[in-house]
């Protein structure tokens, strides 16, 4: 097995929490009597409606299509009747468009079956197509569609296709279940998505914490002949961030405001190359996902594997209930995950997780004044001074945080979670580049 | 679940670490405690009482100034703290007056003057200590002899830094060395350190019972600062909770060390790389200063270069200050040199962000 590598800057060891649910296989969601898809489940422009009220949907049809360049498409996992489009509050705290559809029982999806044989003539064209059709935006929690994500850019090449099988959120599992249970699957996407990105090698980036996924991947690499390398990476987070990634990986740094193909890599998650396996040979659309509900106030923890639109209310019933009145209920992972507002919030594409967080995991606190300990800038993996950005946003000089990298900032919570002033650090750090949009436009 | 139940929503991360401010501050408090129990047993109950007037005075200024400002921060144990590190810098046989006057000042003035916890620029307790210090010399320098001492003829003493300062203002520089001088006077020293000399001079290693002593801490000194020992327990704790970072008092130590060693033994004409270090690490407040006062984080740097430039400054110019000084001590001056430095080294030495090829050298 290769050495365990890491980043270089900054990080930090919240509790990993992944025992409560890396034993269970993943299970399956009913099918809700009534789902809620909204129309922007990815980074970029939202997709615009293409069914209205009272249009009968197949399941697996197109509800709302891709705009622009950065989008992409809206399928319905089941079939109904649109009952009305209204706006929601997704748990990034945007207010949205959605479909409230009312499902006809038995409307499952019809997959269709392409063999192997089929799928290794088609051409990289042909398979950015069907990942444009099949409305994939990355699984890893960022949500980018891929198919933009995976077109070089004329003049662009990718040496290296790293697969991010990190999962350096605490709690979360999905990833890990995926390796351990559908790593053929798995690698059969990956194979796919070097044709598209012309990739020369493919390394996949498993934290060391996952040795049965690791197995698992190696062992199924081995069985089909692909000559794809696991990584093992250091515990530590955010060691799954794309560019701590890029970094432990290759030992190229993103140059600031870049890409990853700026260095020669294509960066994407494990979901997404199985969303990718499952558009290519099932021709399913991207509507389902594996999703972890944990935490500590939730009675069974488990991975569920669970339709678009079906509201958490019914993934936390399935995994027993509450065991007790969680403070906090976490879209995502508890660093970078969104709090919601209330259970029926839907399950989305980028939805990797629903946890059920207690007062004690939590650690609120009063803020108290900045004692300029360090710890943040210490933790951070981008070599960003927070305090310092902290007290320039705070004082309203928005191009002076610019100029000290303000817009490097990724959000990864690192500051904010060592802070022992329980300073919002990370909202100050979107407070300022809200300011700076707003300044530019 | 009931409809009545209501979420909290807020700002990623939706995780915390469990530190506080305050349990920082309790911490390094708590850290301090040994070291404080072994100068009260040495040098006696006024001691205690000395530490505590110190701690209920600066309380009262926190409490007083904090009123002011309409604020509640008693509860964030820094003031605490900078009483208790008062305290542990008074000689045991000051004044009772000076603690308080050290106290107020050291809270009303150089804290809160400024806008309180966090906005300090000089670290409060030195910066009291440092006032009373100069206002009333003699008061500070009622050093007492500790009760582990077998001989003890008279109730004062000079510290050993005092000690050999003194004597080498007298006989300026013939052979020998600080540790060697301490037993040309006959300088006193402890049953405890008798013992622990022939116990490692069984073994072979020539330790005298001075060295024994001074790590200790059965010398004459600051109430808090004399068991070095103690201190490094204290300050072990507070790195193994992460705390105290390495950064500032081994840089600080081994550059104070290294000078020491180089250039000390010139007083006594023994040329370069001749001095005593063990005598100067130990025998005064260097352990309490490296550990306890310079990693005030607010007062320090915020880097890690940052903090070993600052740690490096410190030892430099304690250094300087104790050997070619008029002042046996420096640890606390040097430290507050220090601190007037910390805003240009977080100037300065700043971190390389990922993926930017050259740093802007203070930007804004």
């Amino acid at each position: 097995m290769l050495k365990q590598r890491t980043f270089r800057r900054g990080g930090i060891h919240p509790p990993d929490k992944k025992r409560l649910t890396e034993g269970q296989p993943i299970s399956l969601c009913p099918d809700p009597e009534v789902i809620t898809v909204p129309f922007s489940q990815h980074l970029g422009t939202p997709a615009s409606a293409a069914v209205s009220k009272g249009d009968v949907v197949n399941a697996g049809d197109i509800i709302a299509e891709a705009s622009g360049f950065i989008s992409a498409h809206i399928h319905t996992p089941l079939g109904g009747e649109v009952k009305e489009i209204r706006n929601i509050f997704i748990p990034a705290g945007f207010s949205v468009p959605a479909a409230v559809i009312a499902v006809d029982p038995g409307s499952s999806f019809q997959e269709s079956v392409l063999t192997e044989g089929e799928a290794e003539k088609l051409s990289p064209e042909e398979l950015l197509d069907i990942v444009k059709k099949c409305g994939i935006a990355g699984l890893g929690g960022a949500a980018f569609p891929a198919h933009v994500k995976f077109k070089v850019p004329k003049g662009k090449h990718a040496d290296v296709l790293i697969i991010n099988g990190v999962e350096c959120e605490p709690y979360l599992n999905a990833d890990n279940r995926l390796m351990i249970e559908h790593a053929g699957e798995l690698l059969e996407g990956i194979s796919y998505i070097q044709r598209m990105t012309g990739a020369k090698s493919v390394i996949i980036g498993i934290e060391a914490n996952k040795p049965d996924a690791m197995k698992a991947v190696e062992g199924a690499a081995a069985a089909q002949g692909y000559t794809y390398a696991v990584q093992p990476l250091k515990v530590m987070y955010p060691q799954g961030d794309e560019k701590q990634l890029i970094e432990a990986v290759t030992g190229k740094e993103v140059p600031s405001g870049g890409l990853p193909i700026d260095v020669g890599t294509v960066v994407t998650n494990v979901g997404t190359a199985f969303a990718v396996f499952e558009a290519v040979r099932r021709k399913k659309p991207l509507f389902e996902r594996i999703v972890t509900v944990s935490g500590e106030a939730v009675s069974r923890p488990m991975n569920i594997r669970a339709k678009v639109g079906t509201p958490f209310r019914m993934l936390i019933e399935q995994a027993g209930g509450f065991s007790e009145e969680p403070c906090k209920v976490v879209a995502g992972g508890p660093m970078m995950g969104f709090a919601v507002y209330d259970l029926d919030t839907p399950v989305m594409k980028g939805t990797s997780g629903i946890l059920a967080l207690t007062r004690k995991q939590v650690q609120e606190g009063v803020e108290t004044p900045c004692i300029s300990c360090g710890r943040c800038v210490r933790s951070c993996p981008m070599g960003l001074q927070p305090t310092r950005l902290y007290h320039l946003i705070d004082r309203g000089l928005y191009q002076e945080a610019k100029d000290a990298w303000l817009l490097d900032c990724k959000e990864c919570g690192c500051c904010s979670y060592s802070c022992p002033a329980k300073i919002h650090l990370v909202q100050g750090m979107r407070l300022g580049k809200r300011m700076l949009r707003n300044l530019s436009s | 679940m009931s409809e009545e139940t209501r979420f909290i929503v807020e700002s990623s991360p939706q995780i915390r670490h469990s530190d506080t401010t305050a349990g920082i501050m309790w911490h390094v408090s708590l850290a301090l405690v040994p070291a404080g129990i072994w100068g009260v047993y040495v040098f006696g109950v006024r001691s205690l009482l000395v530490i505590l007037l110190s701690i209920a005075a600066s309380a009262a200024a926190e409490y007083a100034a904090a009123r002011l400002m309409n604020r509640k921060t008693l509860s964030d144990g820094s003031a605490v703290l900078t009483g208790l590190l008062i305290g542990y810098n008074m000689p045991p046989l000051v004044p009772l007056f000076i603690p308080v006057v050290a106290s107020v000042f050291a809270v009303a003035v150089v804290k809160w003057a400024f806008g309180g916890l966090g906005a300090n620029w000089m670290n409060p307790a030195l910066a009291g200590r440092a006032f009373v210090f100069f206002s009333w010399t003699s008061g500070m320098n009622a050093w007492k002899v500790p009760s582990s001492w077998a001989a003890a003829d008279s109730v004062s003493s000079a510290t050993p830094l005092g000690a050999v300062k003194t004597g080498l203002m007298d006989v300026a520089g013939e052979g020998g060395s600080s540790l060697g001088y301490l037993g040309d006077i006959g300088y006193s020293f402890s049953a405890m350190g008798e013992a622990v000399s022939s116990w490692f001079n069984s073994a072979g290693i020539a330790v005298s019972p001075y060295h024994a002593d001074l790590f200790f801490g059965n010398i004459p000194g600051s109430i808090g600062e004399v068991s070095a020992f103690l201190l490094l327990l204290g300050g072990i704790y507070l790195m193994h909770r992460r705390i105290v970072t390495w950064e500032i008092p081994v840089s600080y130590i081994l550059s104070f060390a290294l000078l020491i060693w180089v250039f000390e033994g010139t007083l006594f004409s023994r040329g370069l790389f001749a001095g005593s270090v063990f005598f100067h690490v130990f025998g005064g407040g260097l352990i309490l200063g490296a550990l306890f006062m310079a990693t005030d984080m607010v007062t320090s740097p915020i880097t890690r270069r940052g903090m070993i430039i600052y740690g490096i400054g410190a030892g430099a110019l304690t250094f300087l200050i104790r050997i070619y000084g008029s002042l046996p001590e420096g640890v606390s001056l040097a430290i507050i040199i220090m601190n007037i430095f910390v805003p240009m080294i977080d100037r300065y030495v700043q971190p390389k962000p990922y993926g930017v090829k050259k740093t802007r050298g203070g930007a804004s």
